[in-house]
């Protein structure tokens, strides 16, 4: 498989990046590379493992039911853009 | 002719103590973000670690739906950009959820059942609060809500109108409180529904086009927008239209449904195992604890009522709904040891007050003691419909010992029979006419005429007199 600049820039758009044409060119290129890794990973025959869905062999902690976290609003708020009344402002998202 | 097909989304915030994937507070109505922590607020940097509690929670849900659970599940990435959502993807479970399929009973209005299979129920962390129109041009986020825990139910799309969609949801509600692992408020957002509606001509097995209704906040306007959504897809059918698939919100004010705009655009959320979360692994010691901790269900206390208090299949329905309501009831029928007569009570006169006033059980002033007294002078012919009733409404206001009402009111009922006869006689002296017209009547239309007399007698007896005694002294006494 490989990409077209249609896709690249429709992943763009959805991850919220802006790319000039040459960046679009030059990214398309190196995703395409990448696939041409994965495809030749394909080859391989894996009917027989078991599918992985983290790199570490490992079993997830759980942590008791208990509230720990204090409240630091004023420390986080300090280094927001904009704030009032206790809430981050950010740029109206509805009309 | 045409057939709805629908299918339920429901979100339930589980109500732990701390957050799904971070130690902050859930506790409703605190100052704006004084509950959102670094992992709320996706800083980078720090890691998301599971809370127990919300496996134990979803797992009991599972089993009260005789579903199948997953000793092994992954929690995934769901991408999207919106502000209330700070890391740009919501932690969900894609491929593995906890709970796979399941299925719950519905009763239908014709008193029949229906199985409702269940797809999957699967844990995801909720997104914070967006305020708009408060301040000029711009959005407040507040977070405190960010990574409160939420069980999502995905039922299959058997549901075929707006009222078994009702009835569906209510048996889910049902499951919860009983299992308390949400308050299932929907008026405050603990429990909300997404509902994908579709219709296609009846018979067919060609699916139709389906829309999806967001975030419906009562039982009542799931209803309503339900139907209102299958007559906006029946009119573009019929006018030779197509139905968009798309995402519409509900507007119970103009009782419509309308396209929902941002967010929805693309529709492609590139679902992938969060790298920062390791497979969860339960063991067998972990569900078996969950099952040994389950309460009794309501189908099961259903079945045990109808056994054990002799009441109809529809009143142990009703009653065991709400789990508090059944605890009332069965109080109130074991210590008067009259279930019949506690059920209609309760069914009764203690609903229509609870309906009345918008409270629930818990506040209701009128204790299962209380009740179960009343219910017992009924029983034993102290009270009569009537004065029960009067007592009844002065325990609402007041809290009083039934016995000392019934003194204080002097409500006791006249069973004597020599003291009703008296007054018999005086009300068929005082109405000496209606006395010669019922005797001159066919006996056909005296049964009727009779309810006169038994109404002045009640009244002379300020409605202490037993009833039945009255009707049988009368009807023998005009019969002279």
């Amino acid at each position: 498989m490989s990409l077209t600049s249609d896709h690249v820039k429709r992943v763009a758009k959805l991850a919220r990046l802006g790319l000039t044409d040459a960046e679009t060119a030059e990214i398309l290129a190196q995703l395409n590379s990448i696939l041409n890794l994965v495809d030749q990973m394909q080859q391989i025959d894996t009917k027989n493992v078991m599918p992985l869905a983290h790199p570490l062999e490992l079993k997830q902690t759980l942590r008791a039911d208990a509230v720990t976290e204090m409240d630091q609003r004023e420390k986080f708020q300090n280094t927001a853009p904009q704030v009032n009344a206790g809430l981050y402002l950010v740029p109206r998202v509805v009309e | 002719m045409y057939e709805a097909v629908i299918g339920l989304e429901v979100h339930v915030q589980l109500s732990t103590n701390s957050k799904i994937f971070s130690g902050s507070s859930t506790a409703f109505g605190a100052e704006p973000n004084t509950q959102a922590s670094l992992i709320d607020l996706g800083m980078p940097g720090v890691l998301p670690v599971p809370n127990a509690k919300v496996f134990e929670m979803a797992i009991k849900f599972g089993l009260a739906i005789d579903a199948k659970i997953e000793q092994e599940s992954i929690f995934d990435r769901k991408n999207y950009f919106y502000p209330d959502l700070p890391k740009g993807y919501q932690i969900s479970q894609f491929e593995k959820p906890i709970v796979g399929p399941g299925r719950v009973t519905i009763m239908l209005d014709n008193g029949t059942t229906k199985t409702i299979n269940i797809t999957r129920a699967h844990l995801e962390e909720d997104a914070g609060k967006s305020v708009h129109d408060v301040f000029d041009g711009m959005t407040g986020i507040d977070l405190n809500r960010a990574g409160t825990p939420l069980l999502e139910i995905v039922s299959e799309p058997e549901l075929r109108s707006a009222k078994e969609a009702v009835a569906y949801l209510k048996v889910i509600h049902s499951i919860i409180r009983y299992l308390d692992i949400s308050d299932g408020n929907m008026a405050e957002g603990s429990m909300r529904c997404d509902c994908n509606v579709s219709i296609q001509p009846k018979g067919s097995d060609v699916l139709g086009t389906r829309t999806e209704i967001k975030n419906v906040n009562s039982f009542r306007f799931v209803e309503k927008a339900i139907d209102t959504e299958i007559h906006r897809q029946i009119e573009i059918l019929e006018d030779g239209g197509r139905v968009v698939q798309e995402t519409r919100l509900y507007d119970p004010d103009k009782d419509e449904t309308r396209p929902m705009r941002s967010k929805e655009e693309a529709n492609d959320y590139r679902y992938f195992p969060d790298p920062d979360l390791l497979p969860v692994v339960l063991d067998s010691s972990f569900i078996e604890a969950c099952n040994a901790s389950l309460p009794e269900l309501p189908a099961t206390r259903r079945a045990r009522y109808i056994a054990e208090y002799g009441i109809t299949e529809y009143d142990a329905g009703v009653l065991v709904a709400d789990r508090d309501l059944a605890d009332y009831f069965a109080e109130v029928a074991n210590i008067s040891g009259e279930g019949k007569l506690a059920a209609n009570w309760v069914m009764g006169s203690v609903l229509a007050e609870l309906n009345q006033t918008s409270k629930s059980i818990i506040e209701f002033p009128v204790s299962a003691k209380q009740l179960s007294d009343l219910v017992s002078r009924i029983k034993d012919n102290t009270l009569n419909s009537k004065t029960a009733k009067t007592v009844f409404d002065a325990l609402l206001t007041s809290d009083g010992e039934v016995d000392t009402i019934i003194e204080q009111e002097g409500l006791v009922q006249m069973t004597d029979t020599s003291a009703i006869e008296t007054i018999v006689d005086e009300v068929i002296s005082e109405n000496s006419t209606q006395a010669t017209n019922y005797r001159a009547a066919p006996a056909d239309k005296r049964p009727k005429m009779l309810g006169f007399f038994v109404g002045q007698v009640m009244k002379k007896s300020q409605g202490k007199a037993n009833p039945q005694a009255v009707n049988q002294i009368l009807a023998s006494k005009l019969a002279d």
